[in-house]
């Protein structure tokens, strides 16, 4: 099976070059496009095939290429499986609503050529089984992404959101090289060998903190999360998709291959470690998101608080693990699982949906959209269906993965340690916390976007987007619904991947009756997507068939109150700023040091009031630019030694070496 | 090694060290070269006692090439230079002697105690060469630091490679062939930088590096 898998690899790296050639042909991105979808396509069923083989086998190869002597090691087991089947489900999505989307790009030449050799790397990043590949196919999956974020590099933001991503992606290739480094003391670079090591505790220790700083960056935790919300708007909304529904599932990947494959039993504390950032990166995230105007920024911002789930599930199954509690670690685990597969469907659905809004209308900023329900009727039916899942609303998949999640928050008073007893459900509060603005924040992005009169001459001449990227969002939609009503398929999937990281499984779900799922115990809780979504569809339909029956027949049109204030303009609608305003006048003040300044005319004069807002990233101003400023000033004083003449360069080569000769003499 | 060949072997590699401080304060460029070239031939005259007392007559060959090349004709060459570009009467303002030599010595105490550190196995004569051919090298070094004319720190330069070749011919088995490479090295360099030194003239009218910085615009 691992031979599939790299023959398909080959083959995308072998698309790069022919994405060069095909650049300047008329349909050339069809053609490349295409023998993506096909690759990508394969290589999910292939995944999909070894992930629910009965026998649960691990192939494992070696190519004579990397470092000489070693060779490159290359091994498919359950975890790569599966997230082989996220990010070629995600990959052939992309590819898909880039038939469609790609026709529109004005630089072919610089996104065709990156885009097969991205999903190359990103692909190889989770079938490598030593440091070395695996650190290269790191490197690459961020290069081919950086040169796909400044595809555009004619603003100049996108150059900067390049800028910052490359340093960003630098220093967690550094912080990840550091663990290897730590983690091959002894070892060698090999997985196999690793494993059987036995590392001392205080090295597992930092080598937990190392692999959350370097896959945590990728990913996106706070608060290393500050290139995420300037790098996955820039690029092309098909990458953008990748990006945040799947790049970021590859991080999560890096960290759970080395915390809970490559180190040994994990330590009570690693956990809280993961829970303290998991859960204030939800709520963070999501708030963020909320103060956006920018709509590929809203979902940017959103991905950083799915990532905060999916690492407080992971942080849950490493206490339960390190507790004894197996079967509730299984349940967590099951579950953050659940939520990478779940989030990269509806993140990508989302990012696909903005693409189709954003080329209709060629803008981003959401006060300038509204009633594209009525130009764009089947994107805004395939966005809500986004937009119900990600708020994490039955009977679609976000709330099953929620769900388990906080049945696993639901056990904590189990376990013996006071002090994650007492975290846990502070961090369940922000989780609960984040559900609720992220639902919050996802009425704002679809009211204000697709209901209401059209704020703009370009959302008033907007048109519906192709039937290529219609498919790709109408698919995803599909599989949001069916993982949303049959959760119980998806998490008996999960089985070999959370009995070979935990050790345990979650009870087998497929064979209860009627769809249930029980995570636990019959007792406790139990969830039936099928009876919620019969109820929510027959419920709905008898509403709508009763209003349409008892109430549109009645329909006159008349005038509507105006307030005193005849021909209303479309700018006095509700906007997305007025939206947020309640929450950012609880949470803002602190967190955002947010201040509104309002501004009133004197009586007599006919000057507009104002009201300014003033946001502030306080993480960015505490953190980012301090050490900016440092190196920018470090770097300007160091210039200097750039222009000095030839007897200063001289006298600075003999103190070196009277300097270096003096460590040797004393 | 009886103790003569010992003592003669120390006097010379230390003649070697003070023709170096010599050069620290010659502030006229004619007595700088005339001390440049006594200079080399200490070395030739060391490099040849090396070679009777370590039996190695191939040593002779570096010895020759040492006198004939850097005793005789870089020094007329660089007289000629010096005529040509007609600054032998030019003095240098070093930048003070007394600093200089104090400096010297301290560089010269300092490449004892490195040596004697580090090689504490190897044989006393060599242990003694490798000290004193640092002490060459780091005074050749402060020599081109506080030059400012381009002609001396030339001989900055030259004599600091006198010191390399000690140091090669204190150690025991050098090949032939290298030490043939570097001394042809340093003959394209010297021509190299001979060039340069007319070139550098034509354009400002002086072999003063500070002409040099004044033309990149630079302060002092």
């Amino acid at each position: 099976m691992i031979s599939v898998a790299l023959w398909s690899v080959a083959l995308l790296l072998s698309l790069a070059p022919v994405g060069i050639a095909l650049s300047t042909r008329p349909r050339g991105s069809i053609v490349l496009y295409g023998a993506c979808l096909a690759v990508t396509a394969t290589l999910c069923i292939a995944a999909l095939l070894h992930l629910f083989d009965p026998a649960h086998p691990v192939s494992s190869a070696t190519l004579p290429i990397g470092l000489p002597w070693l060779g490159a090691h290359f091994r498919l087991d359950a975890l790569s499986a599966f997230f082989l089947v996220v990010i070629n489900l995600g990959g052939a999505a992309a590819s898909l609503f880039a038939l469609g989307y790609g026709a529109h790009e004005e630089s072919p030449g610089r996104v065709l050529p990156f885009y097969p050799a991205y999903l190359a790397g990103m692909n190889t990043v989770v079938l490598t089984n030593d440091a070395f590949s695996f650190l290269v196919a790191w490197e690459f999956m961020s290069l081919t992404s950086w040169a796909l974020v400044v595809a555009h590099h004619r603003e100049a933001q996108n150059v900067r959101a390049g800028y910052v991503y490359l340093l960003m992606a630098s220093f967690g290739t550094l912080a990840l090289l550091l663990a290897f480094g730590l983690l091959a003391n002894g070892a060698g670079y090999d997985f196999d060998a690793i494993r059987a090591s036995h590392p001392s505790a205080a090295l597992a220790g930092m080598v937990v903190i190392l692999v959350l700083l370097g896959a945590g960056s990728k990913a996106g935790l706070v608060p290393l999360h500050a290139w995420l919300p300037l790098a996955h708007p820039a690029a092309p909304s098909h990458v953008s998709a990748l990006m945040s529904g799947v790049m970021t599932k590859v991080a999560v990947y890096g960290f759970v291959r080395i915390v809970f494959d490559l180190l040994p039993e994990p330590e009570w504390w690693w956990s809280m470690v993961v829970l303290l950032v998991g859960g204030p990166t939800a709520t963070l995230g999501v708030l963020y998101a909320l103060m956006q105007r920018d709509i590929k920024r809203v979902l940017a911002y959103s991905t950083i608080e799915n990532i905060g789930i999916i690492f407080t599930g992971l942080g849950l199954a490493l206490a339960f693990k390190a507790q004894g509690l197996d079967w509730v670690a299984a349940l967590a685990f099951t579950a953050a699982m659940l939520h990478v597969f779940n989030h990269a469907l509806f993140k990508s659905l989302l990012f696909f949906g903005a693409g189709a809004v954003l080329e209709a209308t060629g803008a981003r900023d959401m006060e300038k959209f509204g009633g594209l329900i009525h130009r764009m009727p089947r994107t805004a039916f395939a966005m809500l269906v986004g937009c119900v899942a990600i708020s994490a609303l039955p009977p679609f998949n976000g709330f099953v993965s929620e769900w388990l999640t906080f049945q696993a928050i639901l056990l904590s008073p189990q376990l013996p340690s006071w002090g994650l007893k007492l975290a846990i459900p502070a961090v369940g509060g922000l989780l609960a916390l984040a559900a609720a603005f992220a639902a919050a924040c996802f009425v704002k992005l679809y009211g204000i976007s697709f209901l209401g009169r059209p704020r703009s001459d370009v959302a008033a001449a907007a048109h519906e987007t192709d039937r290529f990227s219609l498919a790709a969002m109408f698919a995803l939609a599909a599989l949001c619904l069916v993982a949303g009503v049959l959760p119980g398929l998806f998490i008996d999937a999960l089985a070999p991947v959370s009995k070979a990281m935990v050790g345990n499984v979650m009870p087998h779900q497929t064979g209860l009756q009627w769809l249930t799922i029980v995570p636990i115990a019959e007792s406790r809780s139990s969830y039936n997507g099928l009876l919620v979504f019969l109820f929510v569809a027959l419920c709905g339909t008898a509403a709508a068939s009763a209003i349409h029956r008892l109430a549109s027949d009645r329909l006159r049109r008349a005038p509507a109150w105006d307030c005193g204030y005849p021909d209303p303009n479309p700018a006095i609608q509700y906007s997305a700023s007025s939206f947020s305003q309640p929450i950012r006048r609880v949470f803002g003040s602190v967190i955002f040091a947010a201040r509104e300044i309002g501004e009133m005319p004197p009586p007599s004069s006919r000057a507009p009031a104002r009201l300014t807002v003033e946001l502030h990233d306080l993480i960015w101003e505490a953190l980012y630019a301090p050490i900016a400023k440092a190196i920018s000033f470090a770097t300007e004083h160091i210039n200097v030694l750039q222009f000095l003449t030839i007897r200063r360069y001289l006298t600075l080569v003999f103190v070196a070496l009277i300097v270096l000769l003096l460590v040797v003499a004393l | 090694m009886s103790s003569l060949q010992f003592d003669i072997a120390h006097l010379l590699a230390g003649s070697l060290v003070l023709a170096s401080f010599m050069m620290l304060y010659q502030d006229r460029l004619y007595a700088l070269l005339n001390v440049y070239a006594l200079h080399a031939g200490v070395l030739a005259l060391s490099v040849a006692w090396q070679a009777y007392v370590q039996q190695a007559p191939h040593l002779y060959v570096t010895a020759l090439i040492a006198l004939i090349f850097k005793a005789i004709i870089i020094p007329v060459a660089l007289h000629r230079i010096i005529r040509r570009l007609g600054i032998h009467r030019e003095i240098e303002n070093v930048i003070g002697i007394g600093l200089t030599m104090m400096a010297g010595i301290g560089l010269v105490a300092l490449s004892m105690v490195v040596m004697l550190r580090v090689t504490p196995g190897a044989d006393a004569l060599a242990r003694e060469d490798l000290a004193f051919a640092l002490s060459v090298v780091l005074l050749g070094l402060l020599i081109m630091v506080t030059r400012r004319n381009a002609v001396s720190q030339v001989v900055g330069f030259m004599s600091l490679e006198n010191g390399l070749v000690l140091a090669a011919t204190g150690a025991k088995g050098m090949p032939l062939v290298v030490e043939i490479s570097v001394a042809f090295s340093v003959l394209i360099a010297f021509i190299v930088i001979g060039i340069f030194l007319f070139r550098i003239r034509e354009r400002f009218d002086s072999v003063d590096v500070q002409a040099l910085d004044r033309f990149r615009g630079e302060r002092r």
